[in-house]
Formats: structure tokens, sequence, C-alpha cells
């Protein structure tokens, strides 16, 4: 994990947002991953989205569990709080920070073998719950910090470095999050940032529980021949169901020029993603639709990318809480504490 | 199921010396046939009635059908712990009958149902037999199988109305309260606790010479289960985050904090001033806790042994990354799954030095629902003061049981230690922020929380760390700040709740003990004292130790530590922690999971010293 500091470097030339602030100020530390490592394309289109949203970096808080994956978020907003918890974790770590204070984004960062085995459970909990979080699982079907095991995504017949084969099932973490109700569900490659960036965009700018899958090869220990989480077998069988932009609120509308129908979805901050079919008559509204499309996807050996799932109107953890409005931590504590003229009255009752 | 075999040798063979205010009831009956608000109703009239009451729901880990029994002590001097001993046992349940029989202390009484002859073989000589058709009377007033098994209950509670001399206004009065809206069912218990009434008049000389009369005992008391005053606690204390999953028996100190919550923390367009989520398990539940706990929030989760099992490697996290964070352990019987709904302190040693590496942990004893209260609040200033986690080591005995504890007070004055947290105001006059630095030579560093200034951001991990907060593998450097966060966690025994240490003249040994045991150590301290044996008495409250834990110890030739757990667990902590020499010490132990009785303490005692 790197604690090497970036150097400091100004480029005055570079643009800035809303606020004033260039893509380097939501840089973080040097990355002490792999040369080529799909992760560090993925952080970097992370930094991206949040500059393009114009997020104050310290207003968000990332997190991650235990792996090459969950090393990421001290690469990127060096201004924000991070957390690097427990293997599998970090679902019920962000959903405690969230609890006590909802009005900063938060973004957590999973692997294949911290989502989909330790961490099955907290991943699916967490989707139920849905609280507010972008969650991006950089999926790479290995165990890259243990030197090449298989890990639950990876598929029948892929073959490992060593030359062994899996025969076990994988476990389609954007399939699971479909079937458990999941109110956003999309899929990236780390290798194609373009479209990885507006829909991180509209990930961050969702509320309720944003699943990012993103196909991001081991460089190390699952890019060889036989591999299907390498980066040619994932060029090769690339399939884009949707193109997606998002239009933060009160910018000017820059759609590109439409592929099919687009679809417009407004999020709960007025902002607006669209997103423009590639497949045609793909409704990424309609959940069993988009189940049927991906399996056939699927079935047919490509690999799905796009805003597949989108669900704006959806119910997240606090509004189920009926949580006051802001941080539950800004509430003061004479609104909290009784005090002793109501501990009297009460103590009637246990008489 | 069996009955409850903890009597100890002998106990059988006790007689049954009860008198006025003075004497003990044990109800054995069915799970799931209602019996246990008639029971509930039958303690609180006493309590009521002036005279020091305690109450044990002795109950299976079942919803209906298996045997449970209420035990209900009474005693005007105000001993309230556990007796084995029992004047009177009410035996409803054939099921148990003949172990039943079996507890009445010679000379005592046994109540049973005689609509149907009792089994020769329960015959004693040396018991009474009351004999009340209960089942023939309901059957005859009562339409309807669940009414009539429901009033059988308020029958047998109309009959010791007689045979004790309960005041029946009291009686009434409660079943007033109870069924203020619900006319029909008041009459139909008032008729119950009546046919009981005049059927033990008629047959009996009422009352036995084990009988109640009204004292001034009870009136700056209330009665309160430990997990109900914790609960409370933690409203008063501000705790706003509460993560939990359902154990038995900690599920009903979350249930109070949900309670409360609707009453205390509901603004009036209906929205909470709090969020309790019930997580998938207790792992997630500690996630959550720990995470609310690091974002700034005073929260909590609740849960017993298994669950601290499953915690162990966030705790450790909270711990090495320190993150206020504040859990409940509602001990009950272990290993692994155990009897669940029987008491234990078995978990002390699991506790304090849960997760793997080099741990200790602050933990707080509470004695009794009043404890669990103030401890509650105590908890949460240890937790942020010290950023840690904090355990309150309660039990089933404390947690489910109803105590009789002085009413409750809050202080008004009171401000939560929200420990070192820099404000945003402070970060922006820094040069720099480093998260584990001590700063003020007190083994603490300043925190910071997320969102509130550039300044402020670090990256909490549990990987080695310098005093800087960077990742790091170098030995000198990660030894620096494990080694300042044993001086930390060392440094809370001098503000976390102290001993409570009493001295008799001319003490030749003393009694340790922790948690739970206290009415029952301090009922055998008073039969030494009858006895003309001064003995000196230290309640450990708080973990890691006060200095004069120490201290105290040595004054003594002797220390028995009485523990309720089978190896000793607070023995074994006292030689680890402390210099005390092992032949000062001797470990006194009960861990049949039922409560600690007097008797067991003094016979523990003697047993060790032969």
């Amino acid at each position: 994990m790197s604690y090497i500091k970036k150097p400091v470097a100004r480029h005055p030339g570079l643009p800035k947002n809303a606020i004033g602030l260039t893509v380097r100020d939501y840089e973080g530390s040097l990355s002490t991953l792999c040369a080529g490592c799909g992760h560090d394309s993925t952080t970097a289109a992370i930094i991206q989205a949040f500059w393009r949203l114009g997020i104050e970096p310290y207003k968000a808080v990332k997190l991650s569990g235990i792996g090459c994956s969950s090393k990421t978020p001290t690469y990127f907003l060096g201004e924000a709080h991070g957390f690097n918890s427990v293997h599998g974790r970090m679902p019920s770590v962000a959903t405690g920070a969230n609890a006590a204070n909802q009005d900063l984004v938060y973004i957590g960062i999973s692997g294949d073998g911290d989502s989909l085995s330790i961490g099955l459970g907290q991943f699916c909990h967490a989707i139920r719950r849905n609280v507010n979080l972008t969650y991006v699982l950089e999926n790479n079907g290995v165990y890259g910090l243990t030197k090449g095991q298989f890990s639950a995504s990876a598929d029948v017949g892929s073959r490992s470095k060593k030359g062994e084969v899996n025969e076990a099932r994988p476990i389609d973490p954007v399939m699971l999050a479909l079937t458990l109700g999941a109110t956003f569900v999309a899929r990236g490659f780390s290798g194609d940032k373009e479209h990885l960036v507006p829909i991180l965009e509209a990930a961050l700018r969702h509320r309720g529980f944003a699943f990012v899958d993103v196909i991001s090869p081991c460089v190390a220990f699952n890019d060889h021949k036989g591999s299907t989480k390498s980066y040619m077998y994932t060029r090769e069988h690339y399939h884009a169901v949707t193109e997606a932009d998002l239009v933060p609120l009160r910018s000017p509308v820059e759609a590109k020029q439409d592929i099919g129908k687009a679809n417009r979805v407004k999020l709960h901050d007025g902002s607006v993603v669209t997103l423009h079919p590639v497949d045609q008559d793909y409704d990424p509204s309609d959940r069993g639709a988009v189940f049927k499309h991906l399996t056939a996807l699927k079935e047919a050996g490509e690999v799905a990318t796009g805003m597949l799932y989108l669900e704006e109107n959806n119910t997240d953890m606090h509004s189920m809480n009926n949580s006051a409005p802001g941080p539950v931590i800004g509430i003061p504590f004479d609104t909290l504490c009784p005090g002793n003229d109501k501990l009297q009255e009460l103590m009637a009752e246990f008489r | 199921m069996n009955a409850p075999t903890a009597a100890p040798s002998g106990e059988q063979a006790m007689r049954s010396a009860g008198g006025v205010n003075d004497f003990a009831i044990k109800i054995a009956t069915v799970n799931g046939t209602g019996s246990a608000s008639a029971n509930g109703m039958l303690m609180q009239a006493i309590f009521r009635m002036g005279i020091p009451i305690s109450g044990k729901n002795v109950f299976p880990s079942n919803i209906q059908g298996l045997p449970t029994w209420y035990e209900i002590r009474v005693n005007g001097e105000g001993h309230t712990a556990r007796t084995p001993v029992f004047d009177i046992v009410i035996a409803m349940n054939p099921q148990t009958y003949a172990k039943d029989v079996a507890t009445v202390a010679a000379g005592g009484w046994l109540l049973y149902d005689s609509t149907w002859p009792l089994d020769a073989a329960l015959e004693r000589d040396d018991i009474h037999f009351i004999g009340i058709p209960l089942a023939r009377m309901c059957g005859e007033s009562f339409q309807g199988s669940r009414t009539r098994v429901l009033l059988k209950n308020i029958t047998y509670v109309g009959a010791l109305v007689a045979l004790l001399n309960l005041d029946m206004n009291v009686v009434q009065e409660m079943l007033n309260e109870k069924f203020s809206r619900k006319a029909h069912l008041l009459e139909a218990n008032r008729q119950a606790l009546k046919l009981g009434e005049d059927y033990a008049r008629a047959h009996f000389t009422c009352p036995l010479p084990i009988r109640l009369e009204s004292l001034d005992k009870t009136s700056d008391h209330i009665m309160i289960d430990g997990n109900t005053a914790a609960a409370l606690g933690c409203v008063f204390a501000g705790a706003t985050v509460a993560a939990w999953y359902p154990i038995t028996p900690s599920t009903s100190l979350v249930d109070g904090f949900t309670r409360f919550s609707e009453r205390y923390r509901k603004n009036e367009d209906g929205t909470r001033n709090v969020i309790i989520m019930q997580a998938e398990d207790e792992l997630s539940a500690a996630g959550m806790t720990i995470g609310a706990g690091w974002a700034g929030a005073r929260s909590f989760t609740s849960t017993s042994g298994a669950g601290i099992s499953l915690m162990n490697e966030f705790l450790g996290l909270a711990y090495y990354a320190e993150i206020p964070s504040v859990f409940f352990n509602i001990q009950r019987t272990g290993p692994s799954t155990g009897m669940p709904t029987r008491t234990q302190q078995g978990d002390v040693f699991s506790t304090i030095y849960a997760s793997h590496g080099d741990t200790a942990h602050i933990a707080l004893f509470p004695a009794d629902p009043g404890e669990c209260f103030t401890m509650a609040r105590d908890s949460f200033d240890l937790a942020e003061r010290y950023q840690t986690p904090v355990f309150v080591l309660s039990d089933l005995d404390i947690g489910m049981n109803d105590w009789m504890v002085p009413r409750f007070e809050w202080d008004d004055s009171y401000v939560p230690d929200r420990g070192k947290v820099l404000t945003a105001e402070q970060l922006e006059s820094m040069e720099n922020f480093y998260r584990y630095l001590d700063v003020d030579g007190d083994e603490i560093p300043y925190r910071t929380l997320p969102g509130v200034h550039p300044k402020g951001a670090y990256f909490t991990r549990g990987s080695g760390h310098d005093k800087y907060g960077r990742y790091t593998e170098d030995s000198v450097l990660y030894q620096e700040v494990v080694d300042r966060l044993k001086r930390k966690v060392n440094s809370s025994g001098a503000t976390s709740p102290q001993p409570i240490i009493e001295r008799s003249e001319g003490a030749k040994f003393s009694i340790v003990t922790l948690g739970g045991c206290d009415r029952a150590v301090r009922e055998a301290i008073a039969e030494y004292a009858e006895q003309g044996v001064a003995v000196d008495y230290m309640r450990i409250r708080a973990f890691p130790f006060a200095d004069c834990v120490e201290e105290f110890l040595r004054e003594h030739e002797t220390n028995y530590i009485v523990e309720q757990n089978r190896d000793g667990q607070l023995h074994r902590i006292l030689l680890l922690e402390t210099d005390i020499e092992k032949r000062f010490i001797t470990s006194v132990t009960n861990y049949n999971g039922l409560p600690l009785s007097a008797h067991h303490v003094v016979n523990g005692i003697k047993k060790v010293q032969e």
C-alpha cells in the first residue's frame, strides 16, 4: 500500500471544474500496483468522475476491504477520509459510516474475492438495505495478492497461469445484483475509460446502492491465453448494451447522437442520465427483460457492458429508517437526551 | 429437558427456615401457557407491598411446550440473590413433578393441581401437600380451552393470596391497571383470583407460617431488567446508531432501545433522530458499529458470547485503528451454543483479549440493572475518550430478570466526553495533522471525522502503520504505535468505574468478585458476620484494573476470587495483569448456568478451604 506522496507539480493550463479544481486535486498517492494493472485505469476513471461532478474531495468517503483492489482508495482523493477495513466486510463499515453521516458521498472499492467469496453475504445485504453507496467491484477472476488462485468469478473453462482449468461455476455479480433487487447495476471495462467514467458519474449521483462491476484484468496472474478475464479476451467479447452520459444538474445538455431509443432518467438531485441503447429496444428499467437479455448474451459468450439497470424512485436505508434529514451526528446532545424529568416520569412505569 | 439440578450436595435435606417476609417460591410451568404474566404480577404485587424481592426466570430455549420455572425470593432484610432452597413449590407441570417435589425444603409446601391424584411416587412425608383442583375449577367456570389454561395461572395466584397473605387490594389494583380497557378480561381474572382464594381459605389454614407482611422498603426502588436499563442508558448517553443481530439473551436490549427511541427520538414530523439496523450477522453488526463510530456517532451493538466470537476480526481492527465503539455482551453459558437460556460469566477472557495479535480491551462489569444504566453512559465516554472499543459484560441473569434497584437518576449537567476530535477551525489553523501522533503526551492522539476539513483526511487501516498514520513494515515504527496502544488502554484503569471496596474490622480474608455475583457475595459476607467472621470485600468493575485492585489483594493472606465460570477467568486475569503471587488468591467458581446464591459462595469457599 502506497504512502508515497505524489510530487506536487502545477500545471497552470489544466482545466478546472465547476468548483475551480483541476483533476490533480482528485489524485492520491502513487500506485504500487503492477504496471498495466486494470485497477489503475479504474482509479483514473474514478478520479475523472469525481472531478467532472465537482464533488469537494473532503466531502467524499472511500472505503475498501482487503486485496489488490482494496489498496486503490489510497490512489485517489487524497483529501478524503479513507478506510481500508477487513476482508469482505467493507459494506458493513460503509453502512455504519453512512448511518452516522448521510450527507457525504460514499464510494466503496472491492474485488471479486472480497465481494463474491468472503464478503458475499455483506455484498448481498448492502444491496437489500439499499445503502447510498457507489460500489465498485474490480473484477479480474483471480486472487492477485496471494498469487493466482481462482476467484468465485472465474468462468468455467478459464485457465490459470499454472495451467489449471476452473470447473466451478462462476458467480456473476451483475446477475446477482439484479436478482437481489439492486436499484443501479452497471458493468464497465477498465480498458474503456470513455464509457466507464459516465457510468461512475451516474453511480455517484444515484441515491441508493449503485453497483458497478468493472472487468479489470490482472496483468500478473490472469492476462494469459486461456483466461476469460484477460485484456485480449475482454476486448474480443466486449458487448456494449448501452452507452451512458451523465448530465449534471444545471449543465447544458450535450447528448451524443442517439443510436437507438434514448432513455433519459432523472436522478434524485435533478441530474439526468441519458442512456443510448446499442442493442435495439433495450429497456434498462425492465428488470425481467434486462435479466433475459443479459442471460442470452452470457450464453453467447459475450461480456455485456454499460448502464444495465436503473430504478431511480427507490427507498434507501435512511428513508426505510425514516431518519431525520442531515447527519445524525449533527443533532445536539440536548435533543438526544430526554433529561431527568422525563426519566422520573418513566420510573413510575417500573413500580 | 431437565429441571435445573444445581442443588449442591445435601441441599434437598435443607429445612425450610422460612417465615414472615423470608421465603422462596418456585413455580414450575410449561412455557407458552401464559404463566409468565401471572408470575410477574405475583412478584410485582409483593414489591408494591414494600417487601424486597427478586424474580428469576429459568426458561428453555423454546417457544412452547417445554418446562420453565419462575423463582421468587422474598426477603425483608433485602437479600435478593437467588436462593436454591424453596419453601413452597407450585408444581403445574406433570413433566417435571418428580424433580420439583424433590426441590421443596423439608418442612415446606407443595401446591399441585388436585384435579388429578398425585402419583404416589411423588409422596414425601417431610413436606406439606396443598392440592387445589385448578383445572376442574377453571373448567367449570370458564369457556374455551385457551382461556381456561391462562386463568389457571391466575387461580393459583388467588390461592397464594390466601396462603401467603398477599394484599388482595394490591393485586386487584394491578388487575385494574392491566385490564383497564378490557372489561370482560378484568372480570374473568377477578373471578379466577377469587376461585383460588376461596378454595384455599376453605380447605387450608391460611395464611401459612411463610407469609407476607407489608413493609416500607421499596418505595425508592424500581423493578427493571438490565437490558432495558442498558437501553435506557444508551438513549440518555446520546447513542444515535445501533446495529445488531438477534441473539438470546441480548435481544431485549435493542428491543428496549427501539421502544425508547420511539418515545424520545421522534420529531414532530415523524422522522427519527436515531438509526437502528438489524444486521445480517454479528460480523456486520460489528462493522456497522465501527463504521458509525469512525464517522463520529455514539454507536453500539448488543450481543452474546457467540456474537463476540464472530466479531473478533473487527474488534482487532477497532483496537488497532483506534475507533470508538461500544459492545454489550450479555453473557450466556458456553462454549459453543452452550445453554442459550442460562447465565454465566464465561466470556471475561474471550472478550477482554478478543481478536488475534496483541490486544486488550476496556471492559465494564455491571452488577445489576442500575449499573447497566450508568455503565452504558460510562462506556460511551470511555470509548470516545480512549478511542477504542469498550465492552459492557452483563449476563442473562442481569439482562433478562427483573431486579429491585434504586430509582434511576440522571444528572442534567452531564456533558458527553467526545474525546479528542478536531474541529474544522482547529484543523484550519494547524500546519499538519497526523492521526496517531501523541501530541499531548497522554497516549491519546487526536482524531478527525470525515467531511469536516481537507486537512483532516487520513487513511484508516488495520495494516501496519506508523504514528503519522502511514502504512509501514518498519519494525521500529510499528512497535512505537502498538506500545503506545498498550499504555493508552492501561491508563483507562484510572478513570473507569473504580472497584467497590468494603473493609471489615479484623478481616482474615477477602472475597473478590465481579458483576452479578455481587448480591450473593454480600449475603454470604452477612452470613459470615453473623458467625463472627469478618470478611473484606472487593467488586472489580472494570478492566484494565485500577491500581488499588492489586493493593487490596496485597492486604490479605487469602483472597477468594468468586465468579461464574469453570476456569476462574477473573482469577487468571488477576495473575496475568497484576504482580500478585498465586498463593494469595484462590479461585471459587460456580458455573451451573443458574444465578449465584450465597449458599454456593459459602460452600464453595468451604470446599477450597478443606
